[in-house]
């Protein structure tokens, strides 16, 4: 039958996580609790050398002074961080050579998700360094970028292997006493990816990293150190998907980007970790601190697509230290359910002649509320800094919020900035229309949603624009009929 | 190939349609005329089926099948094409990808596979034609920006790529200049045939000058009160409605 509201807020209600499934995998996992002796366990464990322990020991007796903070817009029952395992690790240990060594589990959880290595191996140009439960398993294409000099590893085999660049850059960006999260993330890190390109190369392909919380109980603490030399170029791509889960999971990744002179980074995300059921239950926490840092004559883009989480607290942003350095941010959170958002950028103008851009798209539907919250900065030396935001949102339903927290502070007279929002309601005009059309209610949200999304979803590289917009249909949709 | 046989429809409550006969055949054009407020936009939408319009008596028979209960895609997958008189927006979606989403839905429901992509294209470029449309016009957002006249052509060229069996066009003729209107009525004249029909619903008899009725039906305070020929039309512009009162 024909649509209305109530008919669209049921389907929403319904619709279950499309990866909700746990894969049995032998896993070890160190006992919940955090002291300075499961910090020390973590680095011995990871084969760490002492400078990298010490590190993480500063951190985790900065963050024990800290206090969560509590400023954003969204409301959650705070983790009680003993109460957490703060490591787990895929039982094979060994590295391997072929797919037919790796865990049969492992690779059907990831048929399952679609997004099987097979296939990754066949989509040309992508490399995939697979994280799963913390620890890299498999990881392709490296032979090809060795040989163009780039390095992408694990970040616990680059403190080993790169000792240098790793102990020059790790916290450069966010220092270890930046926040709370971050501050804990540099004590109890488990893994993450890292990633070199060198002076001049562009690195030949998109680099590609699926994250996956699969350890029920298991904090998932992140780390990704990407650093681009003097006239380098590379596109990275993070994806994640995990599986439904009752207690919360606590997600607080730390990702830092370095381009140095006349450098270009594209870091993209396509996030969809378990957003918890109809009634709010369960779901990840996802309080993720990313910065990169401009050198002159750089570019740093973000683009994000939020779908999943219970609770979403994040702000991709850029330093323009560098004169004529270039900052973007381009992002689509949708909320559902009873999903919370707070999610924005910052852009810092430290350099002359430094512009950065932000386009924001907020969908909301059920009871979820999302928010943006973004920062434009323009110091006193930053001549001619420019800044264009234009945030706007689109709400399903009655029962669901959208709000905008824009901050700017302009200590230059040169600076220009410009702020535009907008907010709109998919209208039971626009259904009926479409379904005059032909076109089944389903359908036309999809239609309606990714058009309202275009802007940020021609940033995606192809292969990641589609993936997107199969979730922003998943998590929308629900099943009609 | 349309029967409606004593329809009544309220909207809130509010009785707007009072038991309307209507017997459309193949091949035939219809023009339903009224003052505003005589409900026959209400009469467009109940065929069409939107929701937000009560159906509280009465059947609407579309070739031989009641058609009352179906949704409103269902209607439009059997071959019911509504112009609109106020085309809505969708900001970021094309003209030429709505009306490739809109054409493989119906083929789905027919249990057809999806046109493939040059047979579309073909299409598309043919029926554009036909109504001298830009191609500029084709990549940009659906009906957002669009002029009056704009927006109605690219209705008329959405009916002339679903080549429906039953084409309602909905005051298609309010806020077109007279060349626009000629294009469009050129464009509705060349899509007419002997196995398909189309009613139009107009306040004024100017686009009849273009698109010519076999029947001309006068809409009153939800009541059919006057049928007859294209005359009929002519008679109505020169007395008034209030000849009809």
């Amino acid at each position: 039958m024909a649509y209305t509201e109530e008919e669209l807020k049921k389907e929403l209600e319904t619709q279950e996580y499309e990866y909700g499934f746990v894969t049995e995998i032998d896993a070890d996992t160190f006992s919940k609790g955090l002291s300075e002796d499961v910090v020390r366990a973590i680095s011995k464990r990871k084969e760490e050398p002492s400078w990298m322990t010490e590190w993480r020991l500063e951190a985790y007796r900065s963050w024990k002074k800290m206090k969560e903070p509590e400023w954003s817009n969204v409301k959650y029952i705070k983790p009680d961080f003993q109460e957490i395992s703060y490591y787990s690790a895929p039982k094979s240990k060994d590295k391997y050579e072929s797919l037919d060594e790796v865990d049969p589990e492992l690779l059907k959880t990831f048929e399952k998700l679609g997004i099987s290595v097979n296939e990754q191996k066949k989509l040309a140009g992508v490399a995939v360094d697979i994280v799963v439960d913390s620890v890299s398993v498999a990881t392709t294409f490296r032979e090809t970028l060795s040989k163009k000099g780039i390095i992408f590893c694990s970040i616990s085999e680059a403190i080993r292997e790169y000792p240098d660049l790793v102990k020059k850059y790790i916290g450069s960006v966010i220092p270890r006493k930046d926040n709370f999260y971050s501050a804990l993330n540099s004590a109890v890190f488990s893994d993450g990816s890292f990633c070199y390109i060198p002076k001049g190369v562009r690195c030949p392909m998109e680099l590609s990293t699926y994250f996956r919380i699969n350890q029920a109980g298991t904090g998932q603490f992140e780390r990704t150190l990407v650093i681009a030399d003097e006239g380098s170029y590379v596109s990275y791509l993070e994806g994640c998907t995990a599986p439904s889960r009752d207690e919360n999971q606590l997600h607080a990744a730390v990702v830092e980007l370095i381009a140095l002179d006349n450098a270009e980074i594209k870091y993209s995300t396509v996030q969809n970790w378990y957003p918890g059921n109809k009634n709010g239950k369960g779901g990840v926490y996802n309080f993720v601190t990313k910065r990169g840092i401009c050198h002159t004559n750089s570019k740093i883009s973000w683009t994000q697509v939020e779908t999943g989480s219970a609770v979403t607290w994040k702000y991709p942003s850029c330093i323009l230290k560098g004169d004529n350095s270039l900052g973007e941010f381009y992002s689509i959170a949708v909320t559902n359910n009873y999903q919370q958002a707070d999610t924005g950028t910052k852009m810092i103008h430290i350099g002359k002649n430094t512009k950065s851009t932000i386009i924001s798209k907020g969908i909301s539907a059920g009871k979820s509320q999302n928010s943006y919250r973004g920062l434009v900065q323009v110091n006193p030396r930053a001549e001619n800094a420019r800044n264009f935001s234009q945030c706007d949102s689109l709400l399903m339903g009655n029962k669901c919020g959208a709000h905008t927290f824009p901050y700017i502070e302009v200590k230059n007279n040169t600076a220009m900035v410009e702020h535009e929002a907008s907010t709109s309601k998919i209208g039971e005009d626009q259904i009926f229309y479409c379904n005059q059309r032909g076109i089944d209610t389903e359908k036309a949200i999809a239609l309606i949603v990714n058009g309202f999304s275009k802007e940020v979803l021609n940033n995606l590289p192809m292969e990641f624009a589609v993936e997107a917009q199969k979730l922003l249909e998943i998590s929308l949709e629900g099943s009609v009929g | 190939m349309l029967t409606i046989d004593n329809l009544h429809v309220s909207i809130e409550g509010k009785a707007i349609l009072n038991g309307i006969n209507l017997n459309v055949r193949a091949g035939e054009v219809h023009a339903i005329m009224g003052p505003n407020g005589s409900g026959k936009s209400t009469l467009s939408a109940a065929i069409a089926g939107n929701e937000s319009y009560d159906v509280v008596k009465g059947d609407i028979l579309f070739k031989g099948e009641n058609i009352i209960e179906l949704a409103p895609e269902e209607r439009a997958h059997k071959g019911i094409f509504l112009s609109f008189q106020y085309p809505i927006e969708i900001p970021g979606i094309t003209v030429t990808n709505f009306i490739k989403t809109s054409i493989n839905s119906n083929l789905k429901a027919r249990g057809e596979s999806n046109m493939p992509a040059n047979k579309m294209l073909k299409k598309i470029r043919e029926k554009a034609a036909l109504l001298e449309i830009d191609s500029k016009f084709l990549s940009r957002s659906l009906n957002e920006g669009f002029s009056g006249g704009e927006k109605k052509r690219n209705e008329i060229f959405q009916m002339a790529m679903l080549e429906p069996s039953l084409s309602i066009l909905d005051e298609t003729d309010s806020g077109l200049d007279i060349d626009a209107l000629k294009i469009v009525a050129n464009g509705v004249n060349k899509l007419k045939n002997k196995s398909n029909a189309i009613i139009v619903i107009t306040h004024y008899q100017r686009l009849l000058d273009y698109i010519i009725p076999d029947y001309v039906h006068v809409l009153h305070e939800g009541k059919i009160v006057k049928s007859g020929g294209k005359e009929l039309a002519h008679e109505l512009e020169e007395k008034g409605y209030d000849w009809i009162k």
